[in-house]
């Protein structure tokens, strides 16, 4: 049982009224893992998510969480479950440690709330009503009303959206001791760096398609391979230098003295360059690997444009 | 605020305290959970308590020490109790409910538990209890109140406690039937402006013999005359089952809920 994925999506369609949100979308969450799905605002994240946590009907395909239907077995599935929400979810008027207490007695084998409360920082509001808790606040609250009754499964819809630095780390340590512990957890995002952080397996979505989806490393290491960039003397013979290395590289002067080489960055292609170098004489100052970063990943495959 | 953020870094908790472990509670510990909560939030409200407390009460002190409306023969107080009783009842059910449950949707807190072991019906039950509970705080103060004015009920309890039951049924069914189809703004203007119709315009203070009789027989019709109407056939007359008044709410639970159950929407 332990292979089967926690969550398996296959083409699935969810369309409101004209618009569609996902379109022929497949996900594969492999047990005990963190999944980040990232995506431009629209992309059909949160759709995603709310499918799986059984709010919505699929159009087309299928969905199987922890191996049920969440519409049909919606009731065998919920007590097995974390869910947090965007944003809401809790009585504007409950105090932070009551709703954590109520969800906690709506559990069989609950977390004492009180450890949770400690570990978001959340003592000193435990007796403030939820509509006085700041942004940052009501978002930990939340993530401790989904955490609260050990669930295999926990989907969080953007955690660490408007929290400050100290707060995002209690939450990525949070995420952390989860899947130590054997949870499995989906989050979206729009954070790259929580994605490289906390994700065993990154999902880029754009238009409702998962684009890309592999570890942060295979991500990084597809596509364009990377760049090499030293300084040195200005007008070297780039010719010379193109002759020595492999077909498919590309070197530039981008202003004097300031070289790149574009193609597959290994140890031979910079041991070429520096030996180069040598029999030129020529010193490669601030040589500098630069490997792409999911973000560059991110916005190679989804564009730079803004979107509406 | 920066203050309660300062979470130690790597303040290490034994392993295993997330280790999964899912799971729900008993059903009758859930319910008995959401309803001590729903009931809490209701009682910490001060626009509800005003609507389901103050003005029932005061309404009844006003018209009874003063004769402000002519309530035919008989100590005022008689005619005015089982109206005030009905208003309680709609205040409640109806306008108290359809309020808090439109501000539920609109906050996201329907749609967060419907994600959590709490079935919808046990949900619906706990708010059906937590109702219970209030209309029993507001029966017990109004009684001491209308007893305190001189007041003598006759009449079966029983036939009382059904009226009520049924009436709290009707008006049930429509405040959630609101509460879920409209925004929350819609449902807590329409809810405060019918709760005044229904006051002026229900029996529940002004005799039903004062409108012309074609407006009345329609107004008779309403949930909230039939509940105030049998109510006072029952304790000022003493009369035995309102058949006809039990009908009208029967009818009106069987629509309200209906409908609530047809069209509601969870977010």
């Amino acid at each position: 049982m332990r292979n089967e994925p926690a969550v398996e999506v296959t083409g699935l369609v969810k369309r409101y009224g004209t618009m569609t949100a996902v379109d022929g979308l497949d996900l594969a969450v492999p047990q005990g893992s963190v999944t980040a799905v990232l995506g431009p605002n629209g992309a059909g994240k949160t759709s995603t998510v709310e499918v799986c946590e059984g709010y919505r009907r699929p159009d087309a395909g299928t969905v199987r969480v922890l191996g049920l239907d969440p519409v049909t077995q919606g009731a065998a599935l919920r007590p097995r479950i974390g869910v947090m929400l965007q944003s809401g979810g809790v009585y504007p008027g409950a105090r932070a440690e009551e709703m954590l207490r109520h969800t906690a007695a709506l559990h069989a084998h609950p977390i004492d709330p009180a450890l949770l409360i400690e570990r978001l920082g959340l003592e000193s509001c435990g007796r403030t009503a939820y509509r006085r808790l700041s942004g940052g606040q009501q978002q930990r609250l939340a993530l401790a009303m989904a955490v609260v009754g050990r669930p295999e499964l926990v989907f969080l819809d953007e955690p660490t959206a408007g929290l400050d630095p100290q707060a995002r780390h209690a939450t990525w340590d949070l995420v952390r001791e989860l899947r130590a512990d054997g949870a499995t957890v989906v989050l979206t995002t729009h954070f790259m760096d929580e994605a490289e952080q906390l994700a065993d397996q990154v999902v880029i979505i754009d238009g409702g398609r998962s684009i890309a989806a592999g570890t942060p490393e295979e991500l990084c290491r597809g596509g364009a391979e990377g760049t090499l960039r030293f300084s040195g003397r200005p007008g070297l013979d780039l010719a010379s230098l193109l002759k020595a290395l492999p077909a498919d590289s590309a070197a530039a002067e981008l202003s004097p003295g300031s070289y790149r080489i574009e193609g597959k960055v290994d140890p031979q292609l910079l041991a070429t360059v520096t030996s180069w170098c040598a029999q030129h004489g020529v010193m490669p100052d601030r040589l500098a690997v630069e490997r792409r970063t999911l973000e560059d990943v991110f916005l190679e495959l989804t564009g730079r444009e803004l979107r509406r | 605020m920066t203050a309660t953020t300062s979470t130690p870094a790597g303040t290490a908790y034994a392993a295993g305290s997330f280790a999964p472990a899912p799971g729900a509670a008993r059903t009758t510990a859930m319910i008995r959970a959401q309803a001590v909560l729903e009931t809490r939030m209701l009682l910490r409200n001060g626009e509800q308590l005003l609507l389901t407390v103050v003005i029932p009460a005061l309404l009844l002190v006003l018209f009874s020490g003063v004769d402000i409306v002519d309530t035919g023969a008989g100590k005022s107080v008689d005619f005015l109790a089982p109206g005030v009783l009905a208003l309680a009842v709609l205040s409640t059910a109806f306008t108290g409910q359809a309020i808090a449950t439109g501000f539920e949707r609109r906050y996201g807190v329907l749609k967060r538990l419907g994600a959590s072991p709490l079935p919808r019906w046990a949900l619906l039950t706990a708010k059906t209890c937590s109702v219970l509970v209030t209309e029993l705080l507001q029966v017990a103060l109004l009684t001491v109140i209308a007893f305190a004015m001189g007041w003598s009920p006759h009449g079966n309890p029983l036939t009382v406690l059904v009226l009520l039951l049924l009436g709290t049924a009707a008006f049930s069914g429509l405040g959630l039937l609101m509460a879920g189809t409209l925004k929350a703004e819609a449902t807590l203007a329409a809810a405060n402006l019918v709760f005044l119709l229904l006051l002026v315009g229900g029996g529940v203070v002004v005799p039903m013999d004062k409108f012309p009789g074609g407006v009345r027989s329609v107004l008779e019709l309403l949930p909230v005359s039939a509940l105030s109407d049998g109510l006072r056939d029952v304790l000022q007359h003493g009369a035995a089952t309102p058949w006809g008044d039990l009908g009208i709410l029967a009818v009106w639970a069987a629509v309200g809920l209906a409908l609530a159950g047809r069209f509601f929407r969870w977010e």
